[in-house]
């Protein structure tokens, strides 16, 4: 079975992300990018079914700018056998991820298309979801586990009331959640062969997708910053505070 | 830019590795004086992280030293100064000598177990009356029959107290002092060898240093380095890499002080703004970011240089030199903008003030440094000291 697996080039999670200052966004230009955390979990997934002997292949994809081919070597690095980058400058809304990512395969055919729950730079949690209805294949999201038997993936997710576990017929998509796996950190001889691994790259054109967002971003703005704290003298006060000021209580 | 795509990753993944396995335990680490360096470099060895320079024959990458100063670089992202240290030790101090003039035999017993990580290694140079100055140390290896006998003893060995094989310098003639010591590949477990004590620290805590004793150590001759009487010329390469690995290794740490001080500072409010809206204060990070730029800048270009095979004395004492006293520079401005919880433990810039302020002694003291680059500036008065420690 081959698994696409689908990653995203992201702010690095240990950045202390800045809004721009004309408010369109937040600020990228000399910022340490890396793999969309969720989407190493599911490069990991893949890379453990492939161990397992279920997945033959895996193939990371890749949409966005030039560098984004960085974040399929990584892929390429921690396992994952080539590499599609479907290259534009253009910015690209969950839709049409979607849309791309469900052209690439109606040709490469995948078992399982395996890709984070959200990116965490925009929080979407669309992607995966979307994809399976333009594909009209089942969809497990927030998977905490998998499972593969014949043509059956069972998937536990992680939903509000605890965990809820589905059965989906392959081929299906399956978003991933934190506790899903631990990523490995990727070998230097495994990231040396990793440059031997080889990387096409496509336009949104040559798929035939219309990239245009259909969603406009009003404006971005820094969470109020914290206000300095007040000293109470008493619990009666406090309570009076959180009554009437607050109004929690 | 000496970085390539494959250096970036490693440094991604290196970054990582730190994240995982050191940084959750450097607390507890720094609180029992040592760390499990038997455990952490096997998992280092797994991913090929102790011989990214080193022969493929004997298990290394065979890559050239750009990809070690990478992995030396990202390191930076360990909180704990003495695991890089000790990382340092096993890979550009104690074991470049051997990988490039051991024996093939020397190279499988002792090199392939430490890329491995199997060994931990430990270097053997310093003595209680001979830091600086290393020509005049005192252990002795005599020969009888096929082995060498080893008496003396050497002070503050790194990884001293687990080691499995130390990288040995010791006179083996008496000859002229830069012609008569030899470097001896010595099992720790061999009889003879006291581990007499493990030394308490201002910083780097979780090291363990060790102070060490040979009485009538017997090691077979062939676990000599190279030639006999070569030991001193092939320590002061070894130093070259050393050194290097110094200047890089303090970068990121440098950066991630100035980084944690414009968080803390951002979101301090003193006289009704912020700490770091005073402009001495964002005035002087963006100095310190800007001189620990200029050292990378001058790291980069030893290092190619050092690729390209040219001799690099200079550029490297230039550089230990300067990130010597720029982490004294940094560590200590930054604490200062904590405030009072710049003098808490709790607060990790105390525990870089403390690990960072080795980095002006081991290895060539800033003294040391400023010798050899007078010495190449011909401006060193006089006969300059006898075989010191460059
Ligand atoms: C934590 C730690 C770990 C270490 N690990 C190792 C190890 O693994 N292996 C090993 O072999 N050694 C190790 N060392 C030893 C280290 O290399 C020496 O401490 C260092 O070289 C300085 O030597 P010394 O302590 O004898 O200082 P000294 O030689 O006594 O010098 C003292 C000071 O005098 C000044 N000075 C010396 N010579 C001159 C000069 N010519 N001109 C002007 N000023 C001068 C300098 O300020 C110098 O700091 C370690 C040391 C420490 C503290
Ligand atoms: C061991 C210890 C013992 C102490 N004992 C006592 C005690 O017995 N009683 C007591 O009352 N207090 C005590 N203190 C508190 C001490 O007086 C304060 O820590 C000190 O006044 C600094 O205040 P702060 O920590 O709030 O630093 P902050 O006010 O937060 O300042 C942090 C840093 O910002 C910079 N900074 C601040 N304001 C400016 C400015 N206007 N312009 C430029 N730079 C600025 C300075 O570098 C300063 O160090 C003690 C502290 C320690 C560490």
């Amino acid at each position: 079975m081959k698994i696409l697996v689908p990653v995203k080039r992201v702010v690095d999670y240990n950045v202390k992300v800045r809004v721009k200052t004309d408010g369109t966004g937040v600020e990228t230009a000399g910022v340490k990018m890396s793999m969309n955390p969720f989407d190493e979990i599911a490069v990991e997934e893949a890379v453990r079914l492939k161990e397992k002997g279920i997945a033959t292949e895996i193939v990371a994809v890749s949409l966005g700018v030039a560098q984004c081919a960085e974040t399929i070597r990584t892929a390429l690095a921690m396992g994952a056998d080539r590499g599609i980058l479907v290259e534009t400058d253009a910015e690209l809304q969950p839709l049409a991820v979607a849309k791309l990512l469900a052209a690439i395969a109606k040709t490469e055919q995948p078992g399982l298309i395996i890709l984070g729950k959200q990116a965490i730079d925009d929080d979407m949690s669309a992607t995966g979801q979307m994809l399976a209805a333009l594909l009209g294949w089942p969809q497990g999201t927030f998977a905490s586990k998998v499972a593969i038997e014949g043509e059956t993936i069972t998937v536990t997710r992680e939903v509000d009331g605890g965990l809820e576990t589905v059965a989906l017929a392959l081929p299906a998509v399956v978003t991933t959640d934190l506790r899903l796996n631990e990523p490995r950190y990727a070998s230097l001889p495994n990231i040396m062969k990793a440059r031997k691994k080889p990387i096409v790259t496509m336009s949104p054109a040559e798929l035939g997708v219309d990239p245009a967002p259909r969603l406009t971003v009003v404006s971005v703005a820094e969470p109020p910053k914290r206000k300095a704290g007040a000293k109470v003298a008493s619990v009666a006060e406090l309570v009076a505070k959180l009554r009437n000021e607050a109004k929690v209580i | 830019m000496i970085y390539s795509e494959q250096h970036r990753e490693l440094m991604r993944s290196v970054t990582k590795f730190c994240e995982a396995e050191i940084n959750p335990h450097v607390d507890e680490w720094e609180k029992a004086g040592i760390f499990p360096a038997h455990e952490l470099f096997k998992k280092m060895g797994d991913q090929g992280f102790l011989g990214i320079h080193k022969p493929e024959k004997f298990g290394g990458l065979g890559l050239d030293y750009s990809y070690e100063i990478a992995f030396c670089e990202a390191l930076g992202a360990s909180r704990s100064g003495s695991v890089t240290m000790a990382i340092g030790v096993q890979t550009d101090m104690a074991t470049p000598a051997l990988a490039r003039h051991g024996s093939d035999a020397l190279r499988e017993e002792f090199l392939t177990p430490s890329i491995t990580g199997e060994f931990v290694a430990c270097l053997g140079v310093s003595e209680v009356g001979a830091g600086s100055d290393v020509a005049s140390i005192k252990t002795r290896a005599r020969k009888d029959g096929g082995d060498y006998v080893i008496d003396g003893g050497k002070m503050w060995t790194t990884n001293g107290i687990q080691a499995d094989w130390m990288c040995l310098l010791a006179n083996t003639g008496d000859g002229p002092v830069h012609r008569n010591k030899t470097l001896i590949c010595v099992p720790m477990k061999t009889k003879g060898v006291e581990i007499a004590r493990k030394l308490d620290k201002l910083g780097m805590r979780a090291s363990d240093t060790a102070q060490i004793f040979f009485d009538g150590v017997r090691v077979p001759q062939r676990y000599r380095v190279g030639e006999e009487g070569m030991g001193f010329i092939y320590q002061m390469q070894q130093f070259q890499e050393e050194r290097l690995w110094a200047a890089a290794g303090g970068l990121v740490k440098m950066e991630r002080a100035i980084a944690d001080t414009i968080d803390y500072t951002r979101n301090r409010i003193a006289f009704g703004q912020s700490i770091l809206d005073n402009q001495v204060v964002h005035y002087k990070l963006a100095e310190l970011q800007t001189k620990v730029e200029l050292l990378r800048s001058l790291v980069y270009r030893a290092v190619e240089e050092y690729i390209n095979g040219a001799d690099i004395t200079k550029l490297a004492s230039m550089a230990k030199l300067t990130v010597g006293r720029l982490q004294r520079e940094v560590a200590d401005s930054c604490l200062q903008y904590y405030g009072g919880m710049g003098f808490m433990n709790e607060t990790e810039i105390t525990r870089f003030f403390r690990d960072g302020r080795l980095t002006s002694i081991g290895g060539g003291a800033d003294e040391i440094m400023l010798a050899i680059i007078c010495k190449l500036m011909g401006t060193l008065p006089g006969k300059p000291p006898a075989g010191s420690n460059h």
